[in-house]
């Protein structure tokens, strides 16, 4: 019965992933914000076979108030084996150009947070051995584009932040998994035009769960986006500012 | 508008505002003014015609409302949201599973991909109906949303009317958001089945005679391509839980456990749409053949085996619908009542043998005497047949006309889930309580289905019928 802590967990990715780590039977530790939301995943995951469902709510933006959820999480469920890290927001874009204090919000919530929240489970969880810490980054990470540069910059602070705890904890045997989703189908990005590049949440859980289980640095998600970004990251300048990427 | 939602029968072809909430409480604003009218709840899109369907109009789309809410192993009574799966419940259920408590679903139609919204709003059968009747008689209440801001809780006793109307009403009431549902402890989750062949509609008739009291699961696949003497020809299946302890006979398909409804690994599939039908004639012919003779010259093979072979054979291969090609394909499924049932189905195989054309998948069952819990439920004491055609324009729909005929002369009627064709003037005549429910709708929901039933006589006057 392993314990699994996940923050952001009403997020559709995360709500997922949970699914697969209830059908195993696994003890959840859950924080969210909004407390209908929460507590309705709470039960639905009970029932779906998780052996206990513990929930906290926390606005992530409240980066003081993290140390006491993770006191909590220590006291109630005990020594977390997988951490997942899955909030975030998909801020406008065109706003946070014009607005600082959007691209403020974005780049808080998106790296600030989830940056102080690895740096408190990194200490907590130094010491054990097998454990593996997950966070969600984005392909929008990779590189700088004129459409989502503020969030991708967030997600790309991430990313290397990830990287550096990776090396840290490496000799430690505690994993450190980023996960780096395309265009998922969720209530977040429920107002963009779909194409073929689109995966469900459903699937996207699924490759999370394996890349945790296999303890992978970096996972792409669906696996094609490895390429797509290779290409994108290999474009000289001259060519890619001709485009609308 | 998007045009990527279509019925199983992949027959009609409609543009649609879609719309997919994840949260419950989405649901009144959604309902309230945010989506363009009429509307219509989405689930799997398993219903066959255009029932599901609301060409022009705007569809929610049920299946981020899966969640469930409450499991009591003591009693057996389930809570869920309405875009729950029968395969996710059965995942579940079977999954934590205790020797002295196997709760099952007490009604399973022909797939488990189905929500358990769309079980309620087509009140579907299974091969228990002599036995535990339609899956409506098994909902304890639901909540339903309103167009108009409403959320009204639904059961015996609270709500009755709008419950029964709810119950096979097609969706026309408003959007069920949760349920809750009885499940029945059962023996085994494994089933002691015996195929039996049978070579008349008259051993048919024997055998359903013989079988309800000790069997609960009855059904038959009939050869419909058979005439002459051999009209009627086919298997005749039976299955009952096995005793307590029957120990396990072989995995599971991996789509049962999983609880995932999409593809999984494990079942077979079919990525694209068959060129020009795959399943002609000459196909047909030789499936049927070879599949009566899968018992190998023996009239009785006796089998154990897991429930869900048993209950969906089909569900093994996803996106079957699409061997019938981009034409798509058309289901006829009536029932009519005991007095004139064998007469009736004999003279229905007939006309589709003389026809020739060939169903791929005709299955006959008898229906039990039993209460329908809805207003407009299907079943009827009698025999229920289901037919599916491949979609070969007027020939096909010809053939259906002359099968109504039939149907009507004996009092029949055809399932409105499995319908796409039905003229209004034969549906209001089979179901003259089409009127409570049109009473009982919400006057911003309709369907394709609907208004092409109620030929503009329903409230719906606006609305150009499709």
């Amino acid at each position: 019965m392993k314990n699994v802590a996940i923050f952001g967990a009403t997020s559709a990715i995360a709500e997922q992933v949970a699914r697969l780590f209830a059908a195993e039977g696994c003890r959840l530790y859950l924080v969210a914000r909004r407390a209908d939301q929460l507590e309705r995943v709470a039960a639905d995951l009970r029932v779906r076979g998780a052996a206990e469902v513990f929930t906290f709510l926390l606005d992530f933006d409240d980066t003081a108030n993290h140390a006491s959820m993770l006191d909590d999480c220590a006291r109630r469920l005990g020594d977390i084996a997988v951490a997942l890290v899955a909030f975030g927001t998909l801020g406008d874009q065109e706003r946070c150009k014009r607005d600082v204090a959007a691209a403020q919000a974005e780049l808080r919530t998106n790296f600030m947070a989830p940056a102080l929240l690895l740096t408190g489970l990194a200490q907590r969880m130094e010491d054990r051995r097998g454990a593996v810490i997950a966070a969600i980054g984005s392909v929008a990470g990779d590189r700088g584009r004129q459409s989502n540069y503020v969030y991708g910059a967030a997600k790309g602070g991430l990313d290397i932040l990830l990287e550096g705890l990776r090396h840290r904890l490496a000799p430690r045997g505690v994993a450190v998994v980023t996960i780096k989703p395309g265009f998922v189908d969720t209530p977040m990005t429920a107002s963009f035009p779909k194409g073929p590049l689109w995966a469900k949440p459903d699937k996207v859980a699924g490759d999370i769960r394996r890349a945790i289980e296999k303890r992978r640095p970096v996972t792409y998600t669906p696996g094609f986006w490895r390429l797509i970004m290779l290409v994108i990251k290999s474009v000289p300048r001259a060519i890619f500012y001709k485009t609308k990427l | 508008m998007t045009r990527s939602y279509l019925s199983w029968g992949r027959f009609h072809r409609f543009g649609h505002e879609a719309v997919r909430p994840s949260r419950d409480q989405d649901m009144p604003g959604l309902l309230g003014g945010a989506l363009p009218h009429p509307m219509l709840a989405y689930g799997m899109g398993r219903s066959y015609g255009d029932s599901c369907l609301n060409d022009g109009g705007a569809l929610i789309d049920m299946r981020g409302l899966d969640r469930f809410l409450d499991f009591d192993r003591d009693t057996g009574v389930l809570t869920c949201e309405a875009g729950v799966s029968l395969a996710t419940i059965l995942g579940v259920i079977s999954r934590r599973a205790e020797p002295d408590a196997l709760w099952f679903l007490p009604v399973s139609p022909g797939t488990k991909f189905v929500t358990v919204g769309g079980a309620i709003a087509n009140d579907v059968h299974g091969k228990n109906h002599h036995g535990a009747g339609t899956f409506g008689e098994h909902v304890l209440s639901f909540r339903l949303a309103r167009s108009d801001g409403s959320v009204m809780t639904c059961g015996p006793g609270e709500n009755e009317p709008l419950f029964r109307a709810t119950i096979g009403g097609l969706g026309l009431t408003g959007v069920i958001l949760d349920v809750r549902l009885q499940l029945r402890l059962v023996s085994s989750l494994i089933l002691e089945v015996e195929d039996i062949r049978v070579d008349s509609l008259d051993e048919f008739y024997r055998l359903s005679e013989d079988s309800l009291a000790e069997w609960e699961y009855t059904a038959a696949w009939i050869d419909c391509l058979a005439f002459g003497t051999a009209l009627g020809r086919g298997i005749y299946t039976r299955a009952r839980h096995a005793p307590a302890g029957t120990g396990p006979v072989r995995s599971r398909p991996a789509g049962a456990d999983s609880g995932k409804t999409g593809s999984a690994k494990g079942r077979l599939g079919v990525p694209v749409s068959a060129p020009d039908g795959m399943l002609n004639n000459t196909f047909v012919k030789a499936f049927n053949a070879v599949y009566h003779r899968k018992l190998a010259g023996r009239k009785v093979v006796r089998r154990l085996v897991d429930f869900d072979p048993v209950f969906y054979p089909l569900d093994a291969i996803n996106d079957w619908n699409r061997l019938y090609g981009n034409a798509g394909f058309l289901q006829y499924q009536s029932a009519v009542p005991d007095q004139d049932a064998y007469q009736t189905t004999r003279d229905q195989l007939g006309l589709i043998a003389e026809a020739g054309q060939g169903s791929f998948l005709a299955v006959l069952k008898t229906f039990g005497e039993r209460r329908n819990p809805g207003l407009l439920s299907f079943p009827v004491a009698g025999t229920t047949l289901a037919l599916d055609f491949p979609n070969r324009g007027n020939p096909t729909l010809d053939l259906l006309e002359r099968l109504d005929e039939v149907t009507a002369r004996a009092g029949g009627r055809v399932y409105p889930a499995k319908d796409g064709r039905v003229s209004a003037a034969r549906f209001q005549a089979s179901y003259p309580q089409w009127r409570d429910l049109a009473a009982h709708a919400d006057p911003a929901f309709s369907s394709s289905f609907w208004r092409r039933v109620t030929g503009g006589h329903a409230d719906h006057q606006d609305e150009s019928p499709t």
